[in-house]
């Protein structure tokens, strides 16, 4: 089983979920018993599977949401940093998605809408711990370069498979019709 | 527009498109002999029933070694078309990813997703992201219609529905007013608003916009994912599909007719 499969080195993929709802990461899971093929070409850096808080040199990096605050562009960037080739996952990381909807509204009008509790006094959070807000919410490709997009909210398991088997093969990754979906 | 009898075809009256042999009658434009005999032109403007607009540029060919908008010219004996080649077909993909990122296309949350002109043709054509960076538009919605909702944010301004609302319900519900990045669709009421137009649900112009930008009230997802009109086969195929059979092609009315799963094209 493992011989004609083995490569020399597995290759290293980091994942990480930026402002999305984790559903692409949950997309990535979906491709079920596929999984232990995966597993024998590549090794995980940082990402949800190993709780791996930074991202060391890695082959391939998967980014999941858009980017809304100042956390999300320094994940980003390191992301950036340390992948040969980046991969935005999903509709957030390919254009804003959900969490963009709230680009043309007024972003202290959605602060104390959302923290205004019972008797209408309004308490939005307010602690150094917690990352800044950023006025919009970025598509990654705003942000860093990218050198692949995958659409999809999420993709399904079957387009991420397609995907990755054709990047880990050495195909240039082509998804069409039927997988090619941006709901 | 679309009852041509194919039995006047003469046979000097034919042109080539990729190479291909296409008869035309006389007055035809490239687009609809083109869909006629079943190949399909990428537009997003044209609707068989209405005067030709040329306005998105999907359809641009390459005819005798200029670009055109096949919806607009005449075709003509001998004329040499190219449609479907890398070079055409990279610049429709960057006019719709100008398309996406001035309106605000959310497919996920957006109910038109599936039968979506758009996002078909993105689909056809593999857009895989929009590329520029978006502007994210602050435009009107009006809900205030008691059948029909106006989400101008995701609004293309192919004028379909202006010239629906004009030349089949004679009723100018809808105009393009503004110029430049500030065009938008207006409506024709003493308010501006939707429910003090003479717009009814049956109208025309309440069905054909080709996005979901015009969008019938209380009808949103009624059909699941998976059984949409563009989810089993891509808009080029369908086109092609009704073309052969001499179905008129009508890919953005409600009632268009479905392609049968999974059969050869
Ligand atoms: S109008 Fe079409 S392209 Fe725009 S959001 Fe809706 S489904 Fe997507
Ligand atoms: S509302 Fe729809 S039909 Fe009318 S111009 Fe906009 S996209 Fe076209
Ligand atoms: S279909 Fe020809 S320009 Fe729009």
């Amino acid at each position: 089983m493992n011989a004609p499969h083995q490569i020399a080195r597995k290759l290293r993929v980091a994942t990480t979920s930026l402002s999305g709802c984790f559903g692409c990461h949950m997309s990535l899971l979906d491709i079920d018993e596929r999984l232990l093929e995966l597993a024998h070409l590549v090794e995980f850096d940082r990402s949800p599977i190993t709780d791996i808080k930074h991202c060391g040199p890695c082959d391939i990096g998967l980014v999941e949401g858009g980017v809304c605050n100042a956390e999300n562009v320094h994940v980003l960037r390191e992301l950036r940093e340390n992948c040969k080739v980046l991969v935005a996952l999903g509709a957030c990381a390919v254009n804003g998605g959900l969490p963009a909807q709230r680009n043309n509204l007024d972003i202290n009008q959605c602060l104390s809408q959302v923290y205004r509790n019972a008797d209408g006094v309004v308490q939005v959070p307010n602690d150094p711990e917690l990352p800044l807000l950023l006025d919009k919410v970025y598509p990654i490709n705003e942000i860093v370069r990218v050198d692949y997009f995958l659409p999809g909210c999420p993709p399904s398991g079957d387009t991420i498979w397609k995907f990755l088997t054709d990047l880990l093969t050495g195909r240039t990754p082509r998804i069409e019709h039927p997988l090619l979906k941006f709901d | 527009m679309s009852d041509y009898n194919t039995s006047g075809f003469d046979s000097a009256n034919m042109f080539s498109i990729d190479g291909r042999r296409i008869p035309f009658k006389p007055g035809q434009t490239i687009l609809q002999a083109a869909l006629e005999a079943g190949v399909y032109i990428p537009h997003l403007c044209h609707h068989p029933d209405l005067k030709p607009h040329g306005s998105c540029k999907l359809c641009t060919v390459t005819v005798n070694g200029r670009n055109g908008s096949a919806c607009t010219a005449r075709a003509l004996p001998g004329l040499e078309v190219e449609n479907d080649t890398p070079a055409l077909n990279d610049r429709r993909r960057v006019l719709l990813q100008m398309l996406f990122v001035e309106g605000d296309h959310f497919c996920p949350g957006c109910e038109k997703s599936g039968n979506c002109q758009l996002q078909a043709l993105a689909y056809d054509l593999e857009m895989v992201a929009p590329h520029f960076r978006h502007f994210f538009p602050k435009r009107t919605v009006d809900a205030s219609h008691p059948d029909i909702w106006l989400d101008l944010n995701r609004c293309i301004m192919c004028e379909l529905c202006v010239r629906a609302s004009r030349d089949i319900d004679g009723k100018n519900v809808f105009m393009l007013a503004g110029r430049g990045a500030n065009s938008q669709v207006v409506v024709n009421s003493p308010t501006g608003l939707l429910k003090d137009s003479a717009l009814t649900a049956d109208d025309a112009a309440a069905q054909i916009c080709p996005v979901g930008a015009i969008l019938h009230k209380r009808v949103g997802y009624s059909v699941p994912i998976g059984q949409r009109q563009f989810d089993d086969a891509t808009i080029g195929h369908q086109v092609e599909y009704l073309a052969r059979r001499h179905i008129p092609i009508k890919p953005v009315a409600v009632d268009a007719p479905k392609m049968p799963e999974k059969e050869g094209v």
